[in-house]
């Protein structure tokens, strides 16, 4: 292992531009690998097909053996987050796998009473909403809907049935209701906030291309924690270092699959060569894009981002907020260099005036 | 969102209208503003897959969709205080619209604890400026200011090491501090600068005490030594008050690194309105008139620098105008420029000084934990995350479009 494995890639004279963001095609070259090393992995969690089932959370808290904590990251604490389904709350020291759950509803307009006719046969197809849901469903159940839904359901992969049935979408009285569930994770970022500013050499660049903590060298600085733009590593309360997802460096080493990848069933989470991958997302957006789902997005796929793209990487279904991850995340080491020289020029000015003012006549 | 404004019952429940009205509720349902905006044309949302209203569900941009039962989009819990802004015309940013997960922060909150960060802050500053001082004070025949102004440095020094190590969640592993340095972290930096200016003007203000105590050795009485350590801590004085805004500046905390390059300014005036106010404070007045200077300029350099921190971020400035920043923060001003003014009318006279050297020492201690608080506030609440790369990312999206 390289000396200069937990340095920016700006500083290890491996990179001729000195930079600190943007696209970086090896990054483990960069940080002082070998030529042989192996290739980059990654993840790429696709939330479209995740149903929300927190295998992955519980197959990473065994095999790392992490601590039990609530929402708020107290340690040994049971408590309820009083949202949705999601008790977690937060990726942080204790849970490195987050299974985020967005219950979502929108109303659907009701006939007025009085008006509205029972849905002729062959119309109840046409004015039903959602799954098994119908416009009129609150004062005439349409017939026709059983036969439409159950079709639906029964094609629920083909196209056709993709847009007309969603899955992810039932319906209540006036309103639609449906889930957008996502299992966050750290992102191991080509430019790492946390892997830039950490003064002791705990964080450090694998030879996958990951971004792992060396326990053993942590002081507990907790510099890292606000330094992520996604606010994925924290401190340990009552151990004082900080802890992250690791990518399962350990399975790595011996050729495994990580933890979550493996226990997913739903190929949600999906673990490979990060290049593998991201075809792969490609593929799969251009699917859905083509069956009407517009709103799929790939989030953390473009190297061109503040980040120089992901390691690991999420197809969206609605805006990356809704998910608690932040829109435009930058590493904040791209305006470093400024920060330097304006410190610098602070300095200079506090010397300055200190100095100043023992010239001239004395007293 | 999507929602007929004026509420309306769309007409589909006419059977004879069905047929010519139907695309009219679909349009309704699916172009919403969103999509006007995001530019995608009506065609491809549902059509030609989905003829039913109301079932364009995961294929539709924005479509309705908004959290169940919770607070709606827009932020209703966010009232303004009266009271809770300064009366010195601040920006009015006004509430944005924005959406998160439940309301929870995206970014971490920095896990430094308070006192001891902000103290830190205060002290190093303090520390760094006097050092320069003393130095001076050294090679211009003002013996006393440099006494002052060694202990104060020296001191300051020290107690910072300590509250630094103090703040480690493994303080036994303070030196691995050191086993690596990295220009990307600030941290790392500060360490290469703490120690050496810490030993050094540790070094001056024992050397400083050692002078009065008749069993210490002769040679260590020597000034030259003393002189020596005092320049050399001198050296490092400068980087040592502002390295701590770097350090705050270069985290994902919004209100810390959006005015990444004010807060160097803000922490040396600052610095520079501590250490000269302390050192005046306890210097004979014919002998504070540089410390009295410093601070003076120091304190107008710190006022002008938090301005700007203060109003040129947007929705970012927000976090040091509200809550308990907002008010630490305008203390801090009273304090520091009252201190100002009353260093430079009152500070020849010896209540005067001892008054306004507390004054500013004050107002700088105020002014980090001020800026402390704001950025923990800011890091609490995803707006001031969300909002700001929204607008970065529309910004962009707009000089494509007219670039392209």
């Amino acid at each position: 292992m390289s000396q200069f494995s937990s340095a920016s890639p700006a500083f290890t004279g491996h990179d001729p531009e000195n930079r600190l963001y943007g696209p970086l095609p090896d990054v483990t070259g960069e940080a002082g690998y070998e030529a042989d090393h192996p290739a980059r992995v990654g993840f790429f969690t696709d939330t479209s097909v995740c149903i929300g089932c927190k295998a992955c959370e519980v197959a990473c808290k065994e095999w790392n053996t992490l601590p039990m904590d609530d929402a708020d990251g107290n340690r040994d604490a049971l408590g309820l987050s009083g949202m949705s389904y999601d008790n977690t709350g937060m990726l942080g020291a204790n849970s490195w796998r987050h299974v985020a759950f967005v219950e979502q509803s929108r109303s659907v307009d009701l006939p007025m009473p009085g008006i509205g006719l029972p849905a002729a046969p062959g119309q109840g197809a046409g004015s039903g909403g959602g799954c098994g849901g119908s416009r009129g469903s609150a004062e005439t159940p349409a017939h026709g809907d059983a036969d439409g839904t159950t079709i639906d359901q029964h094609s629920v992969l083909n196209a056709q049935a993709l847009s007309s049935f969603d899955p992810q979408t039932a319906q209540s009285a006036d309103r639609e209701i449906r889930w957008l569930m996502s299992s966050d994770v750290c992102k191991h970022c080509t430019h790492a906030g946390c892997l830039d500013v950490c003064p002791t050499g705990a964080l450090f660049r694998t030879e996958f291309g990951t971004v792992v903590v060396q326990d053993d060298i942590c002081n507990g600085c907790g510099y890292c924690v606000p330094a992520c733009p996604y606010g994925v590593i924290d401190q340990r309360k009552g151990d004082g270092r900080v802890f992250k997802c690791t990518m399962c460096y350990d399975r790595l080493t011996d050729g495994l699959q990580p933890a979550c990848a493996t226990a997913c069933p739903t190929q949600s989470i999906q673990f490979g060569d990060l290049d593998e991958l991201q075809a792969r997302a490609d593929a799969r957006l251009a699917t859905l894009t083509e069956q009407g789902v517009t709103t799929a997005r790939l989030y953390g796929r473009d190297t061109d981002d503040g980040v120089g793209g992901a390691g690991a990487f999420f197809l969206l279904l609605d805006e990356p907020e809704v998910y608690g991850l932040p829109p435009d995340p930058v590493v904040t080491t791209r305006d470093l260099p400024s920060m330097w020289r304006h410190a610098a020029g602070a300095a200079a000015m506090l010397v300055g005036v200190a100095l100043s003012g023992f010239l001239g006549r004395r007293r | 969102m999507a929602r007929h404004a004026d509420g309306t019952p769309e007409p589909v429940d006419h059977p004879h209208g069905r047929g010519e009205q139907l695309p009219a509720p679909e349009l309704d349902h699916g172009a919403t503003p969103e999509m006007g905006t995001s530019g995608r044309p009506h065609e491809a949302v549902d059509a030609p897959l989905d003829h039913r209203p109301g079932t364009s569900g995961v294929a539709t941009p924005g479509g309705g969709w908004r959290r169940a039962d919770g607070p709606s989009l827009k932020r209703e819990r966010r009232k303004r205080k009266g009271g809770g802004r300064g009366r010195d015309g601040d920006p009015t940013v006004e509430d944005a619209e924005f959406q998160s997960y439940y309301g929870r922060q995206i970014v971490k909150s920095a896990v430094w604890k308070t006192p001891d960060v902000p103290l830190y802050l205060f002290l190093g500053g303090a520390a760094g400026s006097s050092a320069v001082l003393g130095a001076a004070a050294e090679f211009t025949d003002r013996p006393a200011l440099a006494r002052t102004a060694h202990l104060i440095a020296g001191g300051g020094a020290i107690a910072s090491v300590g509250f630094l190590i103090h703040d480690l969640g493994r303080p036994e592993r303070f030196l691995h501090m050191l086993r690596v340095f990295k220009p990307t972290s600030p941290l790392s930096v500060g360490s290469y600068i703490l120690s050496p200016f810490s030993a050094l003007t540790g070094a001056a203000a024992a050397l400083t005490i050692a002078e009065n105590l008749s069993w210490v050795p002769g040679w260590v009485k020597a000034p030259w030594l003393r002189k020596t350590a005092g320049v050399g801590g001198a050296v490092f004085g400068g980087p040592m008050a502002a390295y701590t805004a770097v350090l705050l500046a270069n985290t994902a905390t919004p209100s810390w690194h959006e005015p990444g390059n004010q807060l160097p300014f803000v922490f040396t005036g600052s610095g520079l309105a501590a250490g000269g106010g302390l050192c005046m404070a306890f210097t004979p007045v014919d002998q504070a008139s540089p410390a009295r200077k410093a601070a003076v300029v120091g304190a107008a350099v710190e006022l002008a620098a938090m301005h700007k921190v203060e109003h040129d971020h947007g929705i970012v400035s927000e976090p040091f105008h509200i809550g308990r920043a907002g008010k630490l923060l305008r203390i801090a001003k009273a304090c520091t420029a009252a201190g100002a003014v009353g260093a430079a009318v009152l500070g020849g006279r010896r209540w005067g000084a001892v008054a306004s050297g507390a004054l500013l020492a004050a107002g700088s201690a105020l002014t980090r934990f001020g800026v402390f608080d704001a950025g923990m506030a800011s890091s609490k609440d995803p707006k001031y995350v969300v909002v700001p790369q929204r607008e970065r990312l529309a910004a962009r999206a707009a000089a494509e479009a007219s670039t392209g």
